[in-house]
């Protein structure tokens, strides 16, 4: 089977993107398409993992829905896949959609492992926003499939691949760009791999600096219940669960949140959960890993200095 | 103006999700069905406050049976115009948008919204696709959305920030949080909602290109395992030691 991968690569090929490539390359022979100013030798390394060859295209604004399709479509053409993968990130979500009604594809969105094509062509997805999985058979020739970041490993393979010049007819390009307001450094909640949350145990916004602080430490991305964020105690894309954003980090510590069903269905894919709460009849107990059943005011910088002194171990 | 907004049901966020018939169907039995948050709170809400700002109408559109008949009510109870609703089982997400882009493709809607998801399937796909098929741009993630004459200026969360874009109409949106505030529907609008025109339409003939074939709930956890709240290196330990995730 051959597949394209889409990337989008800024200055650096992302994690999600190796993501992708990787995940691509285990079905089968994997072009990769992609666009922007990222230099030849950063792209190198989606050779590592698994992408044969590169296609990109130099002048184009990533916010044109239309003609990334557009630039899809024509590289699917050119190389004859029949199958598209792409990061069921933000951008992810505005175009493979559209890419899939180009194709009259099939579209798995949120996939969270390989396809099995030992029956038809089947893919497991997270439905109901993480209470459970489902899976998918999708019948029509093309199939355009997104992948949930952190989801599948990207895997090397030792190989390299060439890079070329990749050029369109793109048609016009309608929305106009007039401002981009970026948030903050660090990785975005989705593709965090350590995540720290806290809810409205902690009384109040002045108070966040002890989540901050070992949020710092850890090295991982600060998340929120969905009070918190509706009072304005922090801002709205840190608000996490069902009607927020839903994640799986490796490890997702909950200070002052007492585990709503609805803060749970967006966070219960996380592969292990550390609870922070004084009620020991708190809901979120029951979907822990670990509970510490205390103040988070003490428990917070107490746990930070542990890791403080893991990592000075470490080194 | 013109408005058509998609409106979906979804179980009420707090239903157990369970299934039946070899878990190839969700089970239904004592599920409360609401108006899916993203179409209700967001996209219905913003849509009205722009037709009562600039005048106009907002339809709602959605591809379902007598069932989801209750929950167009209440979208109709908010303070939508009038609802359609074409009669098929949505059961994939092409299907669906391809039945909504059949029915708008000739009636000159200046704006199509769509929640940013649904909070069963969570595809986030019928609204690129309804996009992709009548050939507009497609906002998706939008927060926030003013219009001008013909001109409408958003903001949508893209990788790493947030984006200011500006577009003409007409165009498809998915909106997210941000976008509006939640209304409650009042005893008239209740009142009104129950003569407001429901048309039924019929579905256009088309295959689905995909199915759900089984559905599985994750596995239970092993059990808590509590620390005590003096202890935080016992705790660093065992997320180094046994879990392996730092
Ligand atoms: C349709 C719908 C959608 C929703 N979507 C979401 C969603 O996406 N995400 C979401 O999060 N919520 C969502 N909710 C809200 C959800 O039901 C809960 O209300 C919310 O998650 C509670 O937030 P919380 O845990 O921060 O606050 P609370 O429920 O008030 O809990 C605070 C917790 O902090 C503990 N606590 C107090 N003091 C301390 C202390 N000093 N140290 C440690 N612990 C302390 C308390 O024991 C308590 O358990 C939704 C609700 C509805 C109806
Ligand atoms: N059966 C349906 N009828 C009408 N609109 C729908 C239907 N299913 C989904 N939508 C719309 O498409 C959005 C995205 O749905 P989904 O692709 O399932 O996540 C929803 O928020 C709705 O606005």
């Amino acid at each position: 089977m051959s597949v394209l991968v889409f990337i989008e690569a800024k200055n650096k090929v992302s994690k999600a993107a190796l993501e992708a490539v990787s995940y691509g390359s285990k079905i089968g022979s994997t072009t990769v398409i992609t666009f922007g100013d990222i230099s030849s030798d950063e792209l190198a390394i989606v050779g590592e993992y698994g992408g044969e060859k590169v296609l990109i295209h130099r002048g184009i604004n990533k916010s044109n829905d239309q003609q990334l399709t557009n630039l899809i479509h024509a590289a699917v053409e050119s190389s004859g896949a029949t199958i598209v993968v792409l990061s069921q990130d933000q951008t992810g979500k505005s175009i493979g959609p559209r890419v899939a009604a180009k194709l009259n594809a099939g579209h798995v969105s949120g996939a969270i492992d390989l396809p099995d094509t030992s029956n038809g062509f089947q893919v497991n997805t997270n439905v109901f926003s993480g209470k459970a999985m489902a899976t998918v058979a999708v019948h029509s020739d093309k199939k355009v499939i997104s992948i949930l970041p952190n989801s599948i490993s990207p895997e090397k393979t030792g190989g390299s691949t060439t890079i070329e010049e990749f050029d369109a007819d793109l048609g016009e390009g309608k929305i106009v760009v007039k401002e981009m307001k970026t948030q903050g450094e660090g990785i975005p909640l989705p593709e965090a791999e350590l995540v720290v949350s806290a809810g409205r145990g902690l009384k109040g916004p002045e108070n966040w600096g002890i989540v901050e602080d070992l949020a710092k430490t850890l090295g991982a991305t600060t998340a929120c219940s969905r009070p918190v964020a509706d009072i304005g105690w922090r801002p709205h894309h840190e608000h996490v669960g069902q009607t927020g954003i839903a994640i799986r980090p490796n490890l997702y510590i909950a200070a002052g949140i007492s585990g709503a069903i609805q803060h749970l269905a967006g966070v219960n894919g996380s592969k292990v959960i550390v609870v922070i709460n004084t009620d020991a009849e708190a809901p979120f107990f029951k979907a822990a890993d670990y509970g510490v059943v205390g103040d988070a005011f003490e428990v917070l910088p107490r746990l930070n200095e542990a890791f403080k002194k893991f990592h000075n171990s470490q080194n | 103006m013109k408005i058509l907004v998609c409106i979906s049901k979804s179980p009420d966020t707090t239903a157990k999700i369970a299934f039946t018939d070899g878990n190839s169907k969700f089970d239904e039995n004592g599920v409360q069905y609401i108006v899916n948050p993203y179409d209700e709170w967001y996209a219905l809400v913003r849509a009205l406050e722009l037709v009562e700002a600039n005048g106009g109408t907002v339809t709602t559109i959605t591809v379902g049976t007598a069932a989801d008949d209750p929950t167009i009510r209440k979208a109709l109870a908010i303070g939508a115009n009038d609802a359609v609703r074409i009669d098929g089982q949505a059961l994939d997400a092409s299907y669906v948008a391809k039945q909504i882009s059949e029915y708008a493709k000739d009636k000159n809607f200046d704006i199509i919204f769509t929640g940013k998801e649904t909070i069963n399937y969570n595809g986030a796909q019928v609204g690129g696709m309804i996009a992709e098929n009548l050939n507009q741009p497609f906002i998706s993630l939008a927060t926030k959305l003013d219009i001008n004459g013909e001109t409408a200026t958003l903001e949508r969360d893209v990788q790493g920030g947030v984006e200011v874009v500006e577009v003409n109409t007409p165009f498809v949106i998915s909106a997210a949080k941000g976008m509006a505030e939640q209304r409650i529907p009042n005893m008239r609008g209740i009142m009104a909602a129950r003569t407001k025109p429901l048309n039924v339409v019929p579905a256009v003939d088309l295959e689905n290109l995909t199915t759900v074939v089984s559905y599985s709930l994750p596995e239970a956890k092993e059990g808590c395992k509590y620390i005590d709240p003096e202890n935080m290196d016992e705790l660093v330990d065992l997320l180094h030691n046994q879990s392996k995730v730092i």
